[in-house]
């Protein structure tokens, strides 16, 4: 009975979430298109030669970047998993998902300071003799920029992948005498290959989406995304028609693409094992560990190196005086909060998507309605990212505009609209750690009768505290260096810290925007340590209870 | 889990109302962009100097830039707050002539002289720069004379430009390339193609390229150099001065039909062209003044380039071209 109210709750919870999605969105396209603009010079001519030249990039330079990315992240995650328990290994996690946590500009300025023409890798090119210098500029910066903020992406949310499989498994295949290519073949790869429609996707939207990087490293107006031509079409021509039909065209590309990836790969199967202590056998051989060892190494240079450039010019500011500007503080504060709202507020409502959409799928005949709570919960999930927040930000502000200042209403604009943008990463992170859990625990927590709050806390909130610490600070970060949501209500009212950096940058302090730079790097670095704990508190404790 | 959204709504909420400004009686709200209200840019310093005669309060909205302002009134319609909009450009005048928020000012201009005689009865200008192509002498020690030299120059030296499509200089660029080339602009464009070692979307990424060292060349503005002469006391960044002349940026300001204080928002577009609000703006904003200063201006702004020729189009020519020229410069910038 209990069971039955529960279930319930759950899928209305996730019908209101996804039901405010949608409309959130909608809205905001309906104001724009009913809008009418006097003096509106529209020729009504959307899809030109122009446009299919710009889509047709779009989907080349993402595609190329996706599969780079994902090729590059296997042999991280692998070698990662493989040795779970070498000094800093945390610290390379952690490190992983800072990139995400820089603004575009922040991360094509020390990217260059490692790739560009007075980079370091041309500067050391030079000294051994080579006088033609390496130019990154091209679809190969681009590249390389997407592979940077990727990669590390792709690695971790694998690595979570390949952590869950079942110490059965490993025990098992060491019985068996396994070597490396069998425990890829038969134990790491059929997981991997589960989770490589999700992070495809979110990569592929997150590539095709791309706007700053594609302009600033991809050396002319050749390299443009539908992006640009939106931003082009709301910001600079404001022709809102175009803006949305390009949107739509964006929307509806990626969609097929993603449809079709879901469709070549099968569906995952599930490892279920008694909850043994994870203990893996292989990569311990000299020959292995020296392997993996270089891998990681190279990962960790590919992303340190532009790191370390973008801390090597911060250093360079008065960091001192930075830090007690008042008005540094204020942005440093207001983006912490904004954040952890929309963060928190995330992975809130990303769980009770999940669940409902779990909770529509286990029914024994799910009907019409069901099916399409699970499959919109899971396409909007996805497809949110394609929605341009300048859009969204465009729209809300007519819809606003009768209910008095606009300004008034942009911090919680900004708050839902970072939200929804880091729904796509939260559900890659939460989505397989909650099936694995409930599949492993849902019998259990039935046969112990336990069920709301006593279940949260009792069985879910210890099985997921990882995943969640983990999504809540990649929805953080994310945040945290967002530009775009901000720009648009932008005022001397609400300014965050990538809004002040931007600023400094454009009026010609370039070294204050560099130590802002710094300073956001921190507060990155700070959620990921809180969204990366140690392993070992968590090993403690199964041991207390083992023992 | 539901329940536990409330109080994150609840506390989005109360960070909504905290960040609500006060109303104050006779308030004159200005529009303007960012960089105009940042912390060292010249709006403090303007409502200060303004708040003393007019005993009124200066209010600003500041959006992202010149192009957004316009978006910003367009979308805002007949609600809109805005008393004075400060900080459109003479591109831009035409199309906001268009929305017909725009009242006459009616005030007398005759202080004001800027290169290439613009005047206009709707608009008043408040300040100007030419663009230039900012050069770094310690990689570039001889810079291009003219733009056809810096079209047919070295592919090697390289320069960063900013895209027409995005930003307000790479408009500017584009322009003055027409200015110079007419009907050759395209075949021009495909030749400096070589030269250009990226397009960004801003002035920022492109500037933030060029200190960096990227590129030994930048498009920016002749008051550049001012900049790292004043504040930051090197003279490692000039202008080139290039001798078919300089295209201009000229920033301006209007009064709204809905400005709910006419008078005082004329008297805010005369204080605008007076000298107390042209001294402030050559060391806030970056830009040349309009009018007469209070005291000369700085010795670095003696050093700058000045033009021998300005180039400046109508802004109903640019509106009525500005497709057809960016479709023009994608096909020569495209090819390979």
């Amino acid at each position: 009975m209990i069971n039955r109210i529960e279930r319930r709750l759950t899928l209305t919870a996730g019908a209101l979430c996804l039901g405010g999605i949608v409309l959130f969105v909608c809205l905001a396209a309906v104001a724009l298109l009913a809008f009418d603009e006097p003096g509106s010079a529209n020729d009504g001519v959307v899809f030109d030669a122009y446009v299919w030249r710009v889509a047709r990039f779009t989907l080349l330079q993402a595609s190329l970047s996706t599969v780079l990315s994902i090729v590059f992240a296997i042999p991280v995650a692998r070698a990662l998993a493989r040795q779970a328990a070498f000094p800093g290994r945390v610290w390379i996690i952690r490190l992983m998902a800072l990139p995400l946590g820089l603004p575009a500009l922040v991360a094509a300025l020390g990217l260059i300071g490692i790739w560009g023409r007075q980079g370091a890798l041309n500067t050391a090119l030079v000294a051994i003799g080579l006088d033609q210098p390496v130019s990154i500029y091209g679809l190969s910066g681009i590249l390389v920029a997407h592979v940077f903020f990727n990669m590390p992406l792709a690695a971790r949310l694998m690595l979570g992948g390949l952590e869950r499989i079942p110490g059965e498994y490993w025990l098992a295949g060491a019985n068996l005498g396994m070597r490396p290519l069998s425990i890829f073949r038969f134990i790491e790869w059929p997981v991997i290959r589960g989770l490589l429609p999700g992070i495809a996707g979110l990569i592929f939207m997150l590539c095709a989406t791309s706007f700053t990087l594609v302009l600033t490293l991809g050396g002319g107006p050749a390299a443009s995304t539908i992006e640009v031509a939106i931003y082009q079409a709301l910001r600079f021509d404001f022709d809102p028609p175009r803006a949305i039909a390009l949107s739509l065209l964006q929307i509806s590309v990626t969609a097929a693409l993603l449809v079709a990836i879901r469709l070549l790969t099968p569906a995952a199967d599930e490892g279920h094992g008694g909850g043994r202590k994870v203990r893996r056998f292989d990569g311990r051989g000299g020959f292995g560990r020296a392997g993996d060892g270089l891998v990681i190494a190279l990962a960790v240079l590919f992303l340190a190196l532009p790191l370390g450039s973008v801390v090597s010019s911060g250093l360079r500011a008065d960091l001192v005086k930075l830090a007690g500007d008042a008005m540094v503080q204020r942005a440093l504060v207001t983006s912490i909060v904004i954040a952890l709202i929309s963060g928190l507020l995330c992975v809130v409502s990303a769980s009770v998507m999940i669940r409902a959409r779990q909770a529509a799928l286990s029914s024994r005949r799910p009907t019409v309605l069901l099916r399409g709570l699970a499959v919109g919960i899971f396409a909007s999930s996805s497809l949110v990212l394609l929605v341009p927040p300048v859009v969204l930000g465009a729209g809300w502000f007519l819809l606003l505009r009768p209910f008095g200042d606009v300004a008034r209403f942009a911090p919680l604009l900004v708050i839902l609209i970072n939200t929804l943008m880091a729904l796509p990463f939260v559900y890659r992170v939460l989505e397989p750690a909650m099936a694995t859990h409930t599949a492993r625990t849902a019998k259990l927590a039935v046969s112990l009768g336990l069920s709301g709050w006593y279940r949260l806390r009792l069985i879910d909130w210890p099985g997921l505290r990882r995943p969640l610490l983990m999504a809540l600070s990649f929805a953080c970060a994310l945040s945290l260096g967002d530009l775009g949501a901000v720009a648009l209500f932008g005022s001397q009212d609400m300014v965050t810290l990538p809004w002040l950096l931007y600023s400094r940058m454009a009026g010609y302090r370039s070294t204050d925007a560099a130590g802002l730079a710094l300073f956001l790097g921190l507060v990155c670095l700070a959620l990921t340590i809180a969204g990366t704990p140690r392993a070992g508190a968590d090993d403690q404790r199964r041991k207390d209870v083992t023992a | 889990m539901r329940k536990a959204i409330i109080p994150f709504l609840a506390a989005a909420a109360a960070f909504t109302i905290a960040f609500s400004a006060s109303a104050e009686d006779k308030v004159l709200t200005v529009y303007t962009y960012e960089s105009f209200t940042s912390e060292w840019g010249p709006g403090a310093k303007v409502a200060e100097a303004f708040e003393k005669t007019c005993g009124c309060k200066v209010s600003y909205v500041s959006v992202a830039d010149g192009v957004e302002l316009l978006t910003r009134l367009k979308l805002e319609g007949a609600s809109s707050k805005a008393d004075i909009v400060l900080g459109l450009d003479t591109n831009l005048v035409s199309e906001a002539k268009a929305t017909g928020f725009f009242a006459p000012h009616g005030i007398d201009t005759s202080a004001v002289k800027v290169p290439g005689g613009f005047t206009d009865d709707t608009f008043v200008p408040y300040d100007y720069g030419h663009f230039a192509v900012v050069y770094d002498t310690e990689t570039m020690k001889e810079p291009p004379k003219s733009l056809k030299e810096l079209v047919e120059g070295d592919p090697n030296q390289k320069i960063v430009i900013e895209d027409p499509r995005t930003s307000t200089p790479g408009l500017g660029l584009l322009l003055w390339m027409k200015s110079v080339y007419g009907d050759e602009a395209g075949a021009a464009w495909a030749k400096l193609k070589d030269r250009v070692l990226t397009v960004t979307p801003g002035w920022s990424e492109a500037y933030g390229l060029f200190t960096k060292g990227e590129a030994p060349m930048v498009l920016s503005y002749t008051t550049s150099p001012a900049y790292h002469m004043v504040a930051e006391n090197t003279d490692r960044y000039q202008a080139a001065a290039f001798s078919e002349g300089h295209y201009i940026q000229i920033e301006v300001a209007g009064v709204t039909k809905a400005a709910k204080d006419p008078a005082l928002a004329k008297d805010f577009l005369t204080f605008v062209t007076g000298p107390e609000f042209q001294s402030i703006i050559p060391t806030t904003n970056w830009m040349m003044p309009v009018a007469a200063t209070k005291a000369p201006l700085p010795e670095a702004f003696g050093k700058l380039v000045t033009p021998e020729k300005t180039f400046l189009m109508s802004s109903d020519e640019v509106a009525a071209n500005r497709k057809a020229w960016i479709d023009e410069w994608l096909a020569a910038m495209s090819k390979n």
